[in-house]
């Protein structure tokens, strides 16, 4: 077990390095760079003053000369400074990571606690028309783009209650951080939870039709016992290894809902940073990112072992 | 008691009603709420060129002189005292001296003197190194010779040439008055001012706030207690967001004139605006590369272009037609109609235009089965991609067959510097309607922002003529001949005059926009709120 861990630590280490590479790399071969959307938003042609911001933020030294100032200042934790912004840029990743960290937490907690069910129940009650309305509903989820789904809320909000919910960093009470993020989350969610149900469906049909489970059911347990202690608890590898997938996937959706739903999270921060090539929250944005995703795919590899004795022992 | 005299008192009587009505109205306290459509790229105005960064920060600032809030059109008639109390010319127009107001200090408590006036003016004419990343103005200010601070209270001007608009340069909302003691990099991240607000906070991508100065020299002003910019990338959310009353106004001229009909749909107390923004669109034609070296293909390109279709499907007929100077009615310099109809592409009868464009393109050995192909390179961006492909549909006409295509920001700058690119659809704003700007800024051979590198040494004395010109009629003339001879040059033919739309609820009081400029108005300090 604990040379599995070790191991699987070690694994996260080698991919965050290669991580760290690509990012660096695959920002400095797009085309353009600070220096020219700098000159561009003040509507300058004007090479002299390019070189002179060139040479300012050291964008003429060596590729593996920048890429070792970076590193380095990784391990002493100095993420380095904005091009935009001139701040440190742990001053502007920081109180944006909270922001997110809840709003990917909402979604995804949406994303379970509605779809997990409502795939049992269609599981269960297959061909029914409650199955029928479910299969419409996690198809509806899985087909509408999320920023078309946002849009129509956000409409739907004006017309019917004259409000939106529009990002407030200090609301006054909970019921209104509540309400804030709430339907952002949904929309976000859905799609995911909708993923969730389809598989938490297909998974449990073909649990249910397995040999311990007419057992379980000749020994005379209750339907809940065997739907949720047997059945469910068989079924939920596959939809353990999707939670894990769909929160990496969930960063693709909160950059359009919190674009959509103007919330000042990571997400969209990281969009912009991008369009401005500001190298250094780009990069730091993007390892964060895929630590949050190595972390979650080790929790839930590790979540294998606590749900299944099989890879437990294996291992 | 005559007549005339009964009047006389009414008259006065009414006067001194609305005049004590008017100020007893006014509110004090209350918090403006302004959507923002993107990241200001910096708070430092000097050194930047976009309404993202000019609007909210305006209000931080004050300028030696300013355009009357009140009057609808900037113009030289309109300029009025700010940090200047005074101001006097030479008898030879060469020299300029400004009396400054006393007392008026910096937000961060110190003294506010002429040599803060003459350290700005020395940073952005570049004869001294400020430090800035970048000087897009520079070419304003061609003229100063010298300034010389002559007391605590009194700067003067030196400058080559007379020159009339150099008062109408000082005015507007890119010409605010910096502090010498703070340094470029602070004023980009944490600007000091002396104006109306005081900076509080830039989240980028997030928020701008600024709060009311208690120190500000206007007696009694500003009214409100602050301004709060809330950064909404997307244009549907911050309609939406308007229209449920989370915010007072949105960032000016930025809603299209159908967006306003749809907001005044949706709410119809909401007070609208759509006027000119003096930002065009115009074609960037790569002069250094073959075919557009030969002045003939480029007279081919320009005749193809039908304005009015322009103004119709891009903005149902709102937007306005002219060459490089904002039309009238709104505009001071742009050409009469009478006069645009002898400029050639922008007659009436655009088939007989297409006709003599095919007819050159024929001499040069183009036809209907032999087009000239190239690409249309422009940006990513809905205003610029949905002119480019109206322009590939007009062009086809001249048998020119085009590619649309479409490039990031940052590719598009750095193209434009490589001139990698035969023809670019282009869109620009321009700080204040007035021809030295409009032509020093964009059509000198050095100018920071002449994109194509447009240079014709003729015109440019030209420039200077007309810029020392004192009678306008006179000056008029000329200016339109500049301009026509720039059109049919193809410097960088001008196919639309944008307007855009601004709205606000009607509880935001003592708002003034002009008519002929989007950037000049926003020093909020006569605005209040009505709730």
């Amino acid at each position: 077990m604990l040379a599995y861990l070790i191991r699987r630590l070690l694994l996260m280490v080698v991919t965050l390095l290669g991580v760290s590479i690509a990012i660096f790399l695959l920002l400095r071969i797009v085309p353009g760079n600070i220096a020219d959307i700098l000159l561009d938003s003040a509507g300058m042609i004007d090479p002299a003053e390019k070189a002179k911001i060139v040479t300012d933020l050291g964008l003429d030294l060596p590729l593996p000369v920048q890429y070792w100032h970076w590193l380095s200042g990784l391990f002493h934790g100095d993420l380095g400074y904005s091009y935009v912004s001139e701040k440190p840029v742990i001053e502007e990743i920081l109180p944006r990571i909270p922001i997110t960290a809840r709003l990917a937490g909402l979604a995804l907690t949406f994303a379970i606690c509605a779809g997990v069910p409502l795939g049992v129940i269609s599981a269960v009650r297959q061909n029914t028309k409650l199955d029928y309305f479910l299969r419409i509903l996690s198809l509806s989820g899985l087909s509408m783009p999320a920023f078309w789904l946002g849009l129509l809320i956000l409409m739907a909000c004006v017309k019917w209650f004259g409000s939106i919910p529009i990002y407030d960093r200090a609301p006054a009470t909970f019921g209104a951080w509540l309400a804030m993020l709430a339907i952002p989350a949904a929309s976000v969610g859905f799609r995911s939870s909708a993923l969730i149900m389809r598989l938490t469906r297909s998974s449990m049909l073909e649990v249910l039709r397995q040999d311990f489970v007419r057992t379980a059911k000749s020994k005379g347990l209750s339907d809940t016992a065997v739907t949720y202690d047997h059945a469910l608890r068989n079924a939920v590898l596959p939809v353990i290894t999707t939670i894990g997938v769909e929160t990496a996937f969930l960063f693709g959706g909160l950059i359009v809902t919190e674009t959509v739903f103007n919330i000042p999270g990571v997400a969209r921060f990281l969009v912009e940073a991008i369009r401005w090539r500001d190298y250094p929250m780009v990069q730091n944005l993007v390892m964060f990112i895929a630590i949050v995703v190595v972390t979650v795919n080790l929790i839930v590899d590790l979540l294998y072992m606590v749900v299944d004795p099989r890879i437990r022992l294996g291992a | 008691m005559s007549h005339k005299w009964i009047r006389l008192f009414a008259a006065g009587v009414c006067a001194l009603l609305l005049a004590t009505g008017g100020a007893q109205a006014q509110k004090q306290g209350g918090v403006l709420r302004i959507t923002h459509r993107d990241n200001p790229p910096s708070a430092s105005i000097h050194e930047e060129a976009t309404i993202s960064t000019d609007m909210p920060f305006m209000a931080v600032f004050n300028n030696l002189v300013m355009f009357d809030p009140a009057a609808k059109q900037n113009r030289l008639e309109a300029v009025v005292p700010e940090l200047a109390t005074s101001w006097k010319y030479s008898d030879d127009d060469r020299t300029l001296t400004f009396q400054l107001r006393e007392g008026v200090k910096w937000h961060d408590g110190k003294p506010f003197t002429a040599a803060d006036v003459k350290c700005t003016w020395d940073v952005v004419s570049g004869k001294v190194d400020g430090k800035m990343r970048k000087n897009p103005r520079k070419s304003w200010w061609f003229n100063i010779k010298d300034i010389v601070v002559d007391s605590p209270t009194q700067v003067t001007f030196h400058l080559n040439d007379p020159q009339p608009s150099f008062l109408v340069m000082l005015a507007g909302g890119f010409s605010p008055v910096y502090p010498c003691h703070v340094p470029a990099a602070q004023m980009r991240t944490h600007p000091i001012g002396t104006g109306p607000f005081r900076f509080v906070s830039f989240q980028q991508n997030e928020s701008i706030k600024l709060e009311r100065n208690p120190d500000y020299w206007k007696p009694g002003r500003p009214y409100l207690d602050g301004i709060e910019y809330t950064i909404i990338p997307n244009r549907s959310t911050a309609v939406l967001a308007l229209e449920a009353g989370k915010f007072d106004m949105n960032i000016t001229g930025e809603l299209t004139p159908e967006l306003v009909k749809d907001v005044l749909k949706a709410v119809p107390t909401m007070q609208c605006l759509v006027q000119p923004s003096n930002t065009e669109g115009n074609l960037l034609i790569n002069r250094d590369r073959p075919p557009f070296d030969n002045p003939q293909i480029r007279k081919a390109l320009a005749l193809a272009i039908d304005r009015k279709a322009f103004s119709d499907i891009l903005s149902h007929g709102v937007d306005n037609i002219g060459g490089a100077m904002l039309a009238p009615p709104e505009g001071i310099w742009g050409w009469s109609k009478a006069f645009m109809e002898t400029v050639p592409g922008y007659g009436s009868d655009v088939e007989k235009s297409r006709e003599e464009g095919r007819r050159i393109m024929r001499e040069l050995g183009y036809g209907p089965d032999k087009p000239l192909t190239l690409k249309v390179t422009t940006r990513n961006i809905p205003d610029y991609r949905d002119a480019a492909v109206l322009l590939i549909d007009h062009i086809k006409n001249v048998y020119i067959q085009a590619e649309l295509e479409t490039l990031d920001s940052a590719v598009w700058y750095a193209r434009l510097l490589k001139k990698d690119y035969a023809v670019g659809m282009n869109v620009q704003g321009t700080g204040i309607d007035d021809p030295d700007v409009m032509f020093f800024e964009n059509y000198t051979c050095n100018s920071e922002r002449n994109y194509t590198g447009y240079c014709n040494r003729y015109l440019e004395a030209l420039f200077h003529k007309q810029s020392q010109m004192k009678d306008f009629a006179a000056r008029q003339q000329l200016v339109w001949q500049i301009d026509r001879t720039l059109q049919e040059d193809g410097a960088r033919p001008v196919v639309y005059q944008s307007q855009g739309g601004t709205c606000w609820w009607p509880a935001v009081k003592g708002l003034h926009l002009a008519v002929n400029s989007i950037y000049n108005h926003w020093r909020f300090d006569d605005v209040w709120l009505d709730r």
